[in-house]
């Protein structure tokens, strides 16, 4: 199976500050991919260096086996919905659609015009005057009807309410089950991403803290409480991501290859949110040791 | 037709909490041979979650032999479960209670019994699902 966006040992810096650092990571084509991680981790510098907005200063980037940027027809292949989902606020809804019609090869107006009416837009009224969810739907619509093989998303849901939310999610996964576009879209709020992602990829610090399926990823981690021991007596086959430890017991968020036989353990399923703030803090305890190090060294 | 809903704090996947659904219905006489599953894009649209989930879970009822995909017609119900025998479900409800009451006379208190309740069930599941395959 081919990748949808793949990357190698990609680096974007500004000025001094590396904001992707050594990041190599692979998105299979035909997923919905939840990329997350803290504010400043690069999560929108890599959506930036997808789509061509950015050049890399180190390492490679493809994004449906081309080099982004390099011309029209790699444009026609992808859509980006920029953070906030920007419209032109004097433009009214019918001249957005006229737009993206004259400036993408591959338009499909009857999606366009269909999907306003479903969204019950009034295709007169400026752009300027719709409410955030109208305006992310809107967004969307453009972003869709140019018929692209992959989506890419920035925190498209972040400043809506819980309705328009859902609404706007409901739409994204309708797409997906009719046109099987690829997806990407980062966020903030992980109990949508476990709806409607099948693949994770946590970014931290400018660097990939865990990629893989959803699924295989939850299956593979277990939350284990039980008498108090050593995370380095734990048996083979089994990683601790995470643990704490009180007078007489031990709390380990672990991966592992198999089910977990040890009977002494209470065995708890991890949930996504789980999962991602443990590698989150893994990665943040990390980098702070490292400059520790760095700081008794010097 | 049934319509889904999602539990998204039970801690089931998704997909489970899917194919459990069909398999419930089917047990009540909800869902009978011959009935059409709604299509990934009902499921969609209506809890917008990922498509591939549905397809997952109705690839997991399908190799139970409970429905068949036809191309460009939808899913469909094929097979049936056995109702619920209330008879058997009487049965093991009082050995379970004749089960309980040894435990609480052995000085087991109700978390007690309920850990060991979790440990055996993982033990009998689990092991089961390996033998499957």
């Amino acid at each position: 199976m081919t990748n949808a966006l793949e990357t190698v040992a990609v680096g974007k810096r500004y000025g001094r500050r590396w904001a992707l650092n050594d990041c190599t990571l692979s998105v299979p084509a035909g997923r919905v991919v939840g990329l997350v991680g803290p504010n400043g981790a690069g999560k929108t510098t890599l959506l930036h260096l997808a789509v061509g907005l950015l050049q890399p200063s180190a390492g490679s980037v493809e994004v449906l086996g081309e080099r982004p940027g390099s011309g029209p027809e790699a444009l026609a292949r992808m859509g980006f919905l920029a953070q906030d989902s920007p419209a032109y606020a004097r433009l009214t809804v019918a001249q957005h659609l006229q737009m993206g019609a004259w400036l993408n090869p591959r338009w499909d107006g009857e999606f366009a015009a269909q999907r306003v009416a479903d969204l019950g837009l009034d295709t007169k009224q400026r752009a300027g005057t719709l409410s955030g969810g109208q305006r992310a739907q809107l967004a969307l619509t453009l972003a869709v009807a140019k018929r692209p093989e992959l989506l890419l998303l920035d925190e498209p849901v972040a400043s809506l309410d819980p309705l328009a939310r859902r609404e706007f999610l409901q739409t994204l996964m309708e797409v997906v089950a009719a046109h099987g576009v690829t997806v990407v879209l980062s966020s903030h709020l992980i109990t949508d991403l476990e709806r409607v992602c099948d693949y994770l990829v946590v970014l931290d610090n400018g660097q990939v803290a865990l990629t893989g399926d959803v699924e295989d990823l939850l299956a593979s981690h277990h939350l284990l409480t039980g008498p108090r021991r050593d995370s380095d007596a734990m048996p083979s086959g089994m990683t601790v991501v995470e643990e704490s430890h009180v007078e007489r017991q031990s709390t380990m968020l672990v991966r592992a290859d198999g089910p977990i036989l040890d009977p002494t353990w209470t065995v708890t399923p991890v949930t996504l949110d789980d999962l991602v703030l443990a590698y989150m803090r893994q990665a943040r305890d990390s980098s702070t040791a490292s400059r520790r190090s760095l700081a008794v060294a010097q | 037709m049934i319509e889904f809903h999602l539990d998204p704090g039970s801690g089931v996947a998704t997909y489970l909490q899917l194919v459990q659904q069909v398999r419930q219905a089917l047990r009540l006489g909800l869902l009978e041979p011959g009935d059409r599953l709604p299509t990934a894009q009902q499921v969609v649209a209506a809890l917008a979650i990922n498509p591939n989930t549905v397809l997952k879970a109705y690839r997991d009822l399908e190799r139970e032999g409970l429905v068949r995909a036809r191309p460009g017609l939808g899913t469909f119900v094929v097979g049936t479960l056995p109702r619920t025998d209330p008879t058997a479900q009487a049965k093991f409800r009082r050995s379970m209670a004749s089960w309980l009451r040894t435990a609480r006379d052995a000085g087991l208190g109700q978390d007690e019994i309920e850990a060991i309740y979790r440990t055996a069930m993982r033990d009998a599941f689990e092991r089961g699902d390996e033998g499957v395959a």
